[in-house]
């Protein structure tokens, strides 16, 4: 399992204008879409067949970062397995795959399951990265996951049609949202996570090269940040008003020509 | 030995025919080959159905030489296999994919297997003085615009979709060399089983003056109904994200977004639509966005023109009741409105 801690929904984002690296402050959670995939690992060890033998969440980040360890705990990991260090910030997504991946080839994985995106898009790509970099099969944006001994049959919108893919196990892959429904963690599971073991990893126990992460293992290099063009902002009204509601839309609509 | 600084697009096709996506991203490999005075090339990946004249046909968009490699369609993998083997040989310095899903992948995949730097939702890609590619892409859900640069080679850029135009010129036309690539280990352990299913009547989004969009908000399938009310009522279709799609509520030929249909009506109405990027690249050319939703924070909220933070079952109803009203008993405006 692989987690990511993102910025709340409900905070702006914005990219440091001199390091080109997401502003880490202000309130954050878990990626939304990695509860998808969390919730994929539960509902396949309930199925048991095969039996699933333990659920490993493993994240990368600064200290923070293991607040998504513990939410990935409450909803039915294992273990959890945080990599911090200092040399990994400034990663581009392919030395940030490589990272992720020489944490994960120590656990030996049968499938390794994802969120397909973040906030910054990038995650559309990490599947694909990791898998290229254990040598396993890799499929993302799968909307439906079937697994019959040690194949997986997956389910993906791609850009013809739906297509369905079968892959050997251990394989990579990414899911969306439209994969499940995630449940709430129990109060018992969330009192029970705040106090399980998150174990830490260095770079360098984790056996990561250091030339190949952080701004010198990087491929790209962020040039400049701009914000796009405004736009005239939103004309936001209450619905908790429904009669004066509509009545402001039809006028909007009218004001336009659109009805 | 010379740098080199040649470009190499990947095409992707079905049916017969190139994707629009991918017929960009070769007049765009094309366009920056001439700046740097090599030439482009394309590769394609697919069996018996890439004949030479097919392949021939990426000429038209710039492509000097196609290469063609014999494997499965629709996987990563082979086509990882095959552009790493030839950017390894070849003088290519520069990957280009149109984007979407298959595109995302490989370009991914293909930098990691390569050492190379990859950028995605690319916008722009442009030549620095010197002939190092920068480009600009968009990132956190378009609220910024980064210029990113390469650092070392190879460099693999992954357009957004419709970022790149599809230029044809007529007459122009490629030398077709096939290439004989050494799958990976594990390119087997993935199979099509079944590629391109469509669901669903045929529906023509693309000319919709007004489209009235449901996501994961409407709650399920009968919740298409008042949207099916207020399309008639505005003149309108509807149209499904790709959740509300996934989830099973609406055809998949009434997809838009960014793996669905881009669309440019006058109105877009988007019902519990979140507004996520990939939903805002496919309807960006909408005239004039209207978002209902009972989350206040929705990104949508961020990009529609007129946002009401409400429960649909309460406003839809009375919509439609208002505008079918509205429509009965008042003349058409007369006034100019700007």
């Amino acid at each position: 399992m692989l987690v990511k801690e993102v910025p709340d929904p409900g905070v702006p984002k914005r990219l440091d204008p001199t390091s080109g690296r997401l502003d880490r402050t202000g309130a954050r959670g878990l990626n939304p879409f990695d509860a998808h995939a969390l919730e994929a690992a539960v509902r396949l060890r309930e199925s048991a067949i095969p039996p699933v033998e333990k659920i490993v969440a493993v994240t990368m980040g600064p200290d923070g970062a293991a607040r998504v360890l513990r939410r990935a705990l409450s909803m039915g990991a294992d273990r959890a397995l945080h990599l911090s260090d200092p040399v990994l910030a400034g990663s581009c997504v392919v030395a940030t795959g490589y990272a992720l991946a020489r944490v994960l080839e120590r656990e030996r994985p049968d499938l390794v399951l994802l969120g397909q995106q973040s906030d910054d898009g990038e995650c559309y790509a990490m599947a694909s990265i990791v898998g290229e970099q254990l040598g396993m099969p890799a499929l993302s944006q799968v909307s439906r996951l079937e697994l019959a001994g040690a194949t997986l049959r997956c389910e993906r919108q791609a850009e013809y049609g739906y297509d369905l893919v079968e892959l050997d196990l251990p394989a990579v892959v990414s899911v969306g949202d439209a994969l499940n429904e995630p449940r709430y963690p129990s109060l018992k599971a969330l009192v029970r996570a705040r106090e399980a073991p998150v174990e830490t990893l260095s770079a360098a126990a984790a056996g990561i090269e250091p030339h190949r992460v952080g701004a010198i293992g990087s491929h790209t290099r962020v040039l400049a940040v701009a914000e796009p063009a405004a736009r005239a902002p939103v004309e936001l009204v209450d619905g908790s008003h429904p009669e004066a509601a509509v009545e402001r839309v039809v006028a909007w609509l009218g004001e336009r020509g659109l009805r | 030995m010379q740098p080199v600084s040649g470009v190499l697009a990947y095409a992707l096709h079905n049916e017969g025919s190139f994707h629009r996506d991918s017929l960009g991203a070769v007049s765009e490999a094309a366009r920056l080959a001439s700046e740097l005075g090599e030439e482009a090339a394309a590769i394609v990946v697919g069996g018996d159905e890439l004949d030479d004249a097919l392949c021939a046909s990426l000429g038209r968009y710039g492509a000097r030489r196609v290469y063609r490699a014999r494997a499965p369609a629709g996987l990563a993998e082979p086509a990882v296999d095959a552009i790493a083997s030839v950017m390894r040989r070849g003088p290519y310095r520069y990957a280009l994919l149109g984007g979407g899903l298959l595109g995302v992948e490989i370009g991914a995949a293909l930098a990691a297997r390569l050492g190379g730097g990859v950028t995605m939702e690319v916008i722009e890609a442009r030549l620095t003085g010197s002939g190092d590619l920068v480009v600009l892409r968009s990132a956190l859900r378009d609220s910024a615009r980064v210029r990113v640069g390469y650092v070392g080679r190879p460099g693999v850029v992954i357009g957004r979709r419709g970022a790149f135009a599809a230029v044809e010129h007529d007459g122009s036309s490629a030398t077709v060399s096939d290439v004989v690539h050494e799958p990976s280990p594990w390119a087997n352990r993935a199979r099509m089983l079944r590629r391109g299913e469509r669901r669903g009547p045929e529906l023509d989004l693309g000319q919709a003056e007004v489209i009235v969009a449901g996501g994961r908000g409407v709650g399920g399938a009968e919740g298409f109904r008042d949207l099916e009310a207020l399309a008639s009522a505005l003149g309108g279709v509807v149209a499904a994200t790709r959740a509300a799609v996934d989830a099973g509520w609406y055809p998949y030929s009434a997809q838009v977004g960014q793996t669905g249909k881009a669309v440019s009506p006058r109105l877009y109405v988007a019902c519990g639509v979140s507004g996520a990027t990939q939903h805002r690249v496919g309807v960006q050319a909408a005239g004039a966005v209207l978002a209902i939703n009972r989350d206040a924070g929705a990104p949508i909220f961020a990009w529609a023109d007129m946002g009401v933070v409400g429960e649909l079952a309460e406003l839809l109803p009375r919509l439609i009741r208002a505008l079918s009203a509205a429509g009965d008993a008042t003349p058409p405006s007369l006034e100019s409105t700007t």
